[in-house]
């Protein structure tokens, strides 16, 4: 700091203070890399402590010290040490320095087991970040994964410390090797903007003061490198413009204000804007501040917009620039850093915040999950703590959405458990699915192979067919019973029980039983849906008609069996009076009499009902589904 | 604080008369203009605050038009508890402490903005923006959330309740520039005047009203001395500094170039090495 110029002219430094930018960034190194005592320095240096501050950090420093005489940087920072005694799992701690030019806010993050959810939650706010590494050991896994969280998280501008020089003897030689190996790396990651800066922490070499023992490097010291680098503020007022509706404002009857924080672009009145979800445009009237209207309200202020038409705007909704709006939608592909003990599961419904909205969100399959330390794309039904995976979500009402990549105000959201209320997960908002994409989605999040799993079984259907009087319905109950003894969630549809419900409007016409042997298939189909096992006892005339039937189902799951017993012999035992009937003409159309059966040609089963009674052929037809591997 | 009024049932904003106070109020003032802050403002009263702060606590409660609730812990008075026979902790601990919890219980308050800083201590720098406290008031370390991007989760339980430092991001400085900046007025006992103090073990207490009067030990002579407050609380655990700062850049320069924090005038911290994180465990702030 500049103690002169505050000391002769304070008007001139208060002056030259309000000029200074903010800049936000994340730190991310390995344990014993060097991060306290790096982040220590930095505020040593930059004059941040006060002479108690650093009395108490000599005492310490000769107390519990590492390094003899020489002050402890590190224990400046001590208190992530005392929330691991307590058992926090979650931490990020802030610090906060400044220089003549720019005003910093350091997130640190210690390098234990959480690492991946605390970084993530750092990095969430940083405009850089600064990654560690000991010289002596060079590109480690640790160093990929930091890199690759921060690239994920939407950070271009890294700095890769490589620390510890002193211990490498200052080597030209071993720096140019870490570069080169990092190089490979980034380059793998797609990552364009990073700058590797030999330092020692520990002597304070290349962090403010350059080093004399490296005189081989000529590029910026740690900290022209943070007074240089670009800040992503400015860059989001190039964006479209974007006001997540945090707050209705109604003082009175005749001022009606929307109140956010502009999350992107730039807004002055007369400008059309679009209220999403709902679509419905409108003109800026006002942008109101406790100060005065503004003429421009931009990226990063917290405003109040008041709209030339008296429309319904609510918290959770969008104003966004009319000419770029922001996409709607439901149904998202997303990346989800799961932060919670308990699981992430596919099929539970969170609730999602993104912008200012709160709308529960469905987690359908999950796609994949990545195994960062080698970007390996997993197979995954579940995602556990620190886990990162791909996932599609569903969300109850559609919502207005940027791409993460685009911004990270309207594309990035967190999930939080509708029991505990914790938050369990934070995401990036990838794209929308589209329509077709949509449809299997919905399927997808309970579906049929869900309702199956849980009940243990595969569904299918078994679809006996054959004259009246053949044994159908007595087959299907001693299949039934068979399953049901073995634990098998099955129904039974039997065409007479049907012709009384369902298909009591339909009469015995060619045109009528197709209708009827139509409602069947449907029936059984919506049946397998829910995973049970499905009975079918129908006389099913037509061959095209089961055709039809069999069409509805995948390959394998729609078993024919056809319970055979010719006209005569069925009319001859008649165990349903049915024939007796016909032959007084008191049924019409009863097929095998007085209308056709059409045999089937290729049956999965055929029984021969003159050679077996109903016991056995149910048998044949448990044994013939156990074969198929439908039972197991 | 938009987000705060947006989500929760009942929220205040606590006052506490303090510069931070001062910031807070103003930023509230913007953060619903044209309406007023749409919550009350409470102070807990421990009694023993400078005459000053009374004044300036009414004149900001009539200008600005505050809804001001005042608590006093009726129990803690009853009891006799005060800052000099009970001990800073003590006195503290019942009037404060106990008394918010009364206060935040009885007007059955879910949230409550409060000023602290990241920056005044260490053990602060991961304090949470939305800090989560039990049916109790207590904060529970393992209960605390992620905090990403700028998306707050406020959701809580019936009776649960959270704290919310608006200020957490700013530092001194910051404050101070801000005060500066917008012409925020503050009490006056920031400035440097002659005022009556007497030196108490090492430190500059003032004899601002005739309960210290009369408690003035052998030997103790009021003496007038240009001193300032670098932090305000109550009077008799408040210390002084020797000063010239008149005006705010007088002050932001003394400030800056100040050897020492601004803890320092905080008896309470003196008294006890426990940890803010003790403090703040059983409800403190
Ligand atoms: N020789 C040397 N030692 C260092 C350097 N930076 C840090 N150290 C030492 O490495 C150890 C771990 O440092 P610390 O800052 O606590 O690491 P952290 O776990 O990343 O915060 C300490 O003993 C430091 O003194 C450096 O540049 N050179």
């Amino acid at each position: 700091m500049n103690s002169d110029l505050i000391e002769r002219d304070i008007d001139a430094y208060l002056e030259a203070h309000e000029r200074k930018s903010l800049l936000r960034f994340i730190t991310c190194g390995s344990v014993d890399d060097g991060k306290s005592t790096l982040i220590g320095r930095l505020l040593y240096e930059s004059q941040m402590l006060f002479e108690d501050q650093v009395a108490a950090l000599e005492a310490d420093s000769k107390r519990v010290g590492t390094q003899g005489e020489e002050l402890d940087f590190a224990l400046l920072l001590d208190g992530l040490a005392a929330e691991r005694e307590q058992g926090i799992t979650i931490d990020v701690a802030y610090r906060f320095f400044s220089t003549d030019t720019r005003k910093y806010i350091v997130a640190d993050t210690p390098g234990h087991e959480q690492y991946t959810r605390n970084m993530v939650t750092g990095a969430s706010t940083a405009d850089c970040a600064v990654i560690l590494l000991d010289a002596r050991k060079g590109v480690l896994t640790q160093t990929r994964r930091h890199s690759y969280l921060v690239w994920l998280l939407g950070l271009r501008h890294i700095a890769v410390a490589v620390n510890k020089m002193d211990l490498v003897d200052y080597s030209e030689e071993r720096f140019h090797e870490i570069e080169r190996q990092y190089r490979a790396f980034a380059e793998q990651l797609g990552l364009e903007e990073f700058t590797l800066i030999p330092c020692s922490a520990l002597r304070g070499e290349n962090v403010l003061e350059r080093s004399e023992a490296m005189p081989w490097y000529d590029g910026p010291t740690l900290m022209e490198y943070l007074e240089t680098v670009e800040v992503d503020q400015e860059r989001m007022q190039d964006a479209p413009f974007r006001l997540p509706v945090q707050w209705v404002n109604r003082p009175s009857p005749d001022f009606r204000g929307y109140a956010g924080t502009i999350a992107g672009g730039q807004i002055a009145p007369g400008e059309r804007v679009v209220v999403l979800p709902a679509g419905i445009e409108s003109t800026v009237a006002r942008v109101v501040t406790f100060d005065g209207d503004l003429e421009l309200g931009v990226a990063g202020q917290a405003v109040t917009l008041t709209l030339e038409d008296e429309i319904d705007v609510s918290r959770g909704d969008m104003i966004a620039a009319a000419d770029a709006p922001a996409p709607v939608s439901q149904q998202f592909e997303a990346t989800v850093i799961w932060m919670a003990e308990e699981p992430l599961l596919r099929g539970r419904t969170y609730l999602m915040r993104v912008g200012t909205a709160m709308v529960p969100a469905t987690v359908a399959p999950i796609r994949y999950k990545l195994e960062v330390d080698t970007l390996e794309q997993i197979a995954a039904t579940q995602l556990d703590l620190n886990e990162i995976g791909v996932v599609h979500v569903e969300l109850g009402q559609p919502v207005a959405f940027d791409r993460y990549l685009d911004n990270r105000d309207t594309g990035g959201f967190i999930l939080i458990d509708r029991i505990t209320n914790h938050t369990v997960g934070a995401g990036l908002l990838m794209r929308a699915l589209p329509r077709s994409e949509n449809v299997r989605l919905q399927e997808l999040v309970v579906d049929r192979d869900a309702r199956a799993g849980l009940k243990a079984q595969r569904p299918f259907v078994v679809w006996l067919t054959g004259r009246p009087g053949a044994g159908k319905s007595s087959i299907a109950n001693a299949l039934e019973a068979r399953l049901f003894a073995a634990g098998r969630h099955t129904v039974l549809l039997d065409g007479a029980n049907l012709r009384r419900g369902l298909s009591k409007d339909l009469s015995f016409s060619d045109a009528d039983r197709a209708e009827n042997n139509r409602r069947a298939s449907e029936v059984a189909h919506l049946m397998t849906e829910a995973g049970l096992i499905v009975l079918v006892a129908f006389v099913s005339p037509f061959r095209a008609d089961r055709e039809t039937a069999r069409s509805l189902f995948d390959e394998g799951e729609f078993i024919e069996v056809f319970v055979d017993l010719p006209a005569e012999v069925a009319a001859e035992r008649d165990t349903t009076g049915l024939y007796a009937k016909a032959g007084t003409g008191g049924v019409i159309n009863l097929t095998g009499v007085d209308s056709t059966y059409e045999d089937p040609e290729e049956p999965d089963l055929r029984l021969d009902m003159t050679a077996v009674d109903v016991e056995a052929a149910a048998d044949r037809v448990l044994a013939l589904l156990s074969e198929r591997g439908l039972l197991s | 604080m938009r987000e705060v009024v947006a989500v929760a049932e009942n929220p205040v904003m606590l006052y506490s008369i303090g510069k931070d106070s001062s910031v807070m109020l103003r930023l509230a003032e913007k953060a619903f203009a044209p309406a007023p802050p749409p919550f009350p403002f409470l102070h807990v009263d421990t009694t023993w605050k400078f005459q000053d702060m009374y004044a300036f606590r009414a004149q900001m409660a009539s200008e600005h038009g505050l809804n001001l609730l005042v608590h006093v812990n009726e129990d803690g008075l009853a009891r006799g508890i005060n800052p000099f026979d009970s001990g800073s902790v003590v006195h503290t601990d019942v009037m404060k402490t106990e008394g918010l919890k009364q206060a935040l219980d009885k007007y059955g308050f879910d949230a409550a903005f409060g000023g602290a800083r990241r920056d005044e201590e260490k053990s602060r720098a991961k304090e949470r923006i939305f800090s989560f406290r039990t049916v109790q008031h207590r904060w529970d370390p393992k209960n605390q959330r992620p905090e990403l991007w700028r998306l707050y989760n406020a959701r809580h339980r019936r009776g649960e309740s959270l704290r919310v430092f608006p200020l957490s991001n700013w530092t001194e400085l910051d404050v101070w520039l801000y005060i500066h900046r917008e012409e925020i007025p503050i009490v006056p006992l920031y400035f440097a005047a002659e005022r009556p103090v007497v030196d108490r073990d090492g430190t500059w207490i003032m004899v601002d009203d005739d309960r210290m009067q009369s408690r003035l030990e052998p030997g103790e002579e009021p003496e007038l001395k240009r001193v300032r407050f670098r932090t305000l609380g109550c009077y008799p655990l408040s210390g002084a500094i020797e000063s010239d700062a008149d005006t705010l850049p007088k002050i932001i320069q003394e400030m800056l170039l100040a050897r020492t924090s601004e803890r320092q005038g905080r008896m309470i911290d003196h008294d006890e090495s426990a940890s803010m994180e003790k403090k703040k465990v059983e409800g403190y702030f």
